[in-house]
């Protein structure tokens, strides 16, 4: 019973080294660091920045070509400045299921795990994902801005407003991605994630991104004129384009724009605390 | 001695499932324990308790004296873990993924660097250090999520079946990275279902199946507690493996198994060199040739075996009519 003779490795060490507890990382570190994963995850990953850039080109190139000659924009406007500033609202769901599988492929490949185990506030690593996509929205803002420019589209308004526009973008793109995130969390896998984000697809084209909600049928028109993707892209469009009588809508852009601001405080508020509660409870 | 890790009358259910049933469970600290169980038998749970990752449902569970469910934060703080996979970032460098959890540990930018330097050194990746991780390979992976794991330096590391789906070469190699960890003094719980790897490295093994412990000790006493020696055999011919474990049947205490993969039929026996000296004589009458016949002492898979009455893994499997 007492022979310990072929363990190679019977270390019975009577003093361990006292390890100096850890500090862990502080709230913006750990913000910091996991939205950096993230952001280089999507640059570093030509399959992701490729694609998604070639993607939208294409998109954007069949909209304005195919569709822009049969469809009137109801204002003052060419169907190419109509569609781009849309077109650059819808790119923050389409950058939200991406974020949806990326949540769940870090949640079923242990990546959440680790960092739940690690000392560090846990509502810090869903503000790195919310902060990256924040940062990926951007990113395809400047593309299709720029896209849209080779294909004729200019921003009428002014410099202060156009620089509004972008702003509201970023942030439209920073409360949405909390659906995502929740998505994601409760996905399971990143299969399910896509297949349950893909309910947003009616968000992105039953709104006046593509055409003027006037073109659609009657018992649509509630939905569409008041959801908040239309919101969004109503608010920035006037931005962009130098006021709603151009882009051939009512109310004023302020009205947009602080209706805009309401459903992003919103949804931030109602989906920021259900995925940090989720990411963060303990089964 | 002080204990790393003590679990009293643990129970965690999900649903109607009892993953931990009543688990009992002391590690010393200074030593490599490991958690040893087929799959399902509850491993994953209690590592996951122990990462403050699920809340028990029951029983009391300490680390390093901090009672887990009250505390669970300042559990965080002595604690590090490397799951089941990699969960390294393939789209980030080696360096960069050791010094954002390096930081994410508490330290400032300065010591991140260092001690990542240090854990690609000691892990012998700093030739691959600055590569993306999406050019490793599975075994440089693992390695690269245990440096993940040990990078803020935490007292008690938790291995999740740490070498599972690695070749040969690559287990060795994470072995020796987890055997140079101890001799620094840092604890390890590590789970596995591959024997050999708990006699490899743990100098405390616990058996748990059913969410609850069913033997404990190092491996030697385990095998003696299992009590009985092993006659095995190797035939020339592949052919004769079934007449062989008939002729052992006639003096095994136990059913007797046969190994397809390595060619080997083996039996339990009381006695020993009397049975030897049986089978002998009789592989000798009837003219079958064998290349290595032998006595030894049984191996951890047979200890538990006779404990569970059934195989941890699916490597060999008792001889269905031989009992």
């Amino acid at each position: 019973m007492t022979t310990t003779i072929d363990t190679p490795i019977s270390t019975d060490i009577e003093t361990p080294k006292i390890r100096p507890t850890a500090t862990g990382g502080s709230f913006m570190t750990t913000a910091l660091g996991t939205a950096r994963r993230t952001v280089l995850q999507f640059f570093r990953t030509p399959q992701l920045l490729v694609m998604g850039t070639v993607q939208g080109a294409l998109f954007l190139f069949m909209f304005r070509y195919v569709f822009g000659g049969a469809i009137s924009t109801g204002g003052r406007i060419s169907y190419v400045d109509f569609l781009v500033p849309g077109f650059i609202v819808t790119t923050v769901l389409w950058t939200g299921m991406s974020a949806a599988a990326g949540v769940a492929e870090d949640s079923a490949t242990g990546v959440f795990d680790r960092l739940r185990s690690l000392p560090i506030p846990r509502s810090a690593v869903m503000l790195g994902r919310s902060l990256a996509d924040a940062t990926l929205v951007t990113w395809g803002l400047f593309i299709t801005g720029g896209l849209g420019f080779i294909l004729g589209f200019r921003a009428h308004g002014s410099i202060a407003a156009v620089i509004g526009a972008v702003a509201l973008t970023i942030l439209c793109g920073f409360a949405c991605t909390w659906i995502f995130i929740l998505l994601g969390l409760v996905a399971g896998n990143a299969q399910a994630a896509q297949g349950m984000s893909m309910l947003v697809i009616p968000f992105s084209f039953v709104s006046s991104a593509n055409v003027p909600i006037k073109s659609m049928p009657g018992w649509m028109q509630p939905f569409a004129a008041n959801q908040p993707i239309t919101v969004m892209i109503n608010a920035v469009r006037s931005l962009m384009q130098g006021g709603t009588n151009v882009v051939g809508i009512g109310h004023t852009t302020s009205y947009w724009v602080l209706l805009s601001l309401v459903w992003c405080a919103g949804i931030t508020l109602v989906f920021g605390t259900l995925a940090v509660t989720r990411f963060s409870r303990t089964k | 001695m002080t204990a790393i890790i003590e679990a009293r009358g643990l129970t965690k259910t999900f649903g109607d499932v009892r993953a931990l049933d009543g688990l009992d469970l002391v590690a010393e600290s200074g030593r490599v324990t490991a958690l040893l169980g087929p799959n399902g038998a509850g491993k994953t749970t209690f590592i996951s308790a122990v990462a403050t990752l699920l809340s028990p449902t029951s029983g009391d569970l300490f680390v390093a004296g901090i009672d887990a469910r009250l505390h669970p934060k300042q559990v965080r703080q002595i604690i590090g873990l490397a799951g089941q996979s990699a969960s390294v970032e393939p789209a980030m460098t080696g360096r960069e993924n050791l010094e954002l959890v390096a930081r994410l540990f508490g330290l400032d930018r300065r010591d991140a660097r260092r001690a990542a330097g240090e854990v690609l050194e000691r892990l012998g990746l700093v030739d691959a250090a600055d590569r993306l991780v999406r050019t490793y390979s599975g075994g440089m992976r693992r390695r690269l999520d245990l440096g993940a794991s040990l990078v803020g330096q935490p007292r008690l590391l938790l291995l999740d079946e740490p070498t599972t789906g690695l070749d040969p070469r690559s287990r060795m190699e994470l072995w020796d990275a987890i055997r140079s960890l101890v001799a620094d003094g840092t604890d390890v719980l590590l789970t596995t279902q591959y024997l050999e790897e708990a006699d490899q490295l743990a100098r405390d093994v616990v058996i748990i199946d059913h969410g609850h412990v069913i033997a404990s000790g190092t491996p030697d006493e385990l095998k003696n507690q299992a009590g009985r020696d092993v006659i095995e055999v190797r035939p020339r011919s592949s052919s004769q493996l079934a007449e062989i474990a008939d002729i052992l049947a006639i003096v095994a205490a136990e059913p007797t198994r046969t190994d397809n993969d390595t060619q080997r039929v083996s039996a339990p026996v009381d006695g020993g060199a009397e049975q030897l000296a049986i089978v002998v004589r009789l592989l000798d009458e009837r003219g079958i040739k064998v290349d290595d016949i032998g006595l030894r002492r049984p191996t951890l898979d047979e200890v538990f075996l006779t404990l569970t009455g059934q195989t941890i893994g699916s490597d060999t499997a008792p001889d269905a009519d031989a009992a």
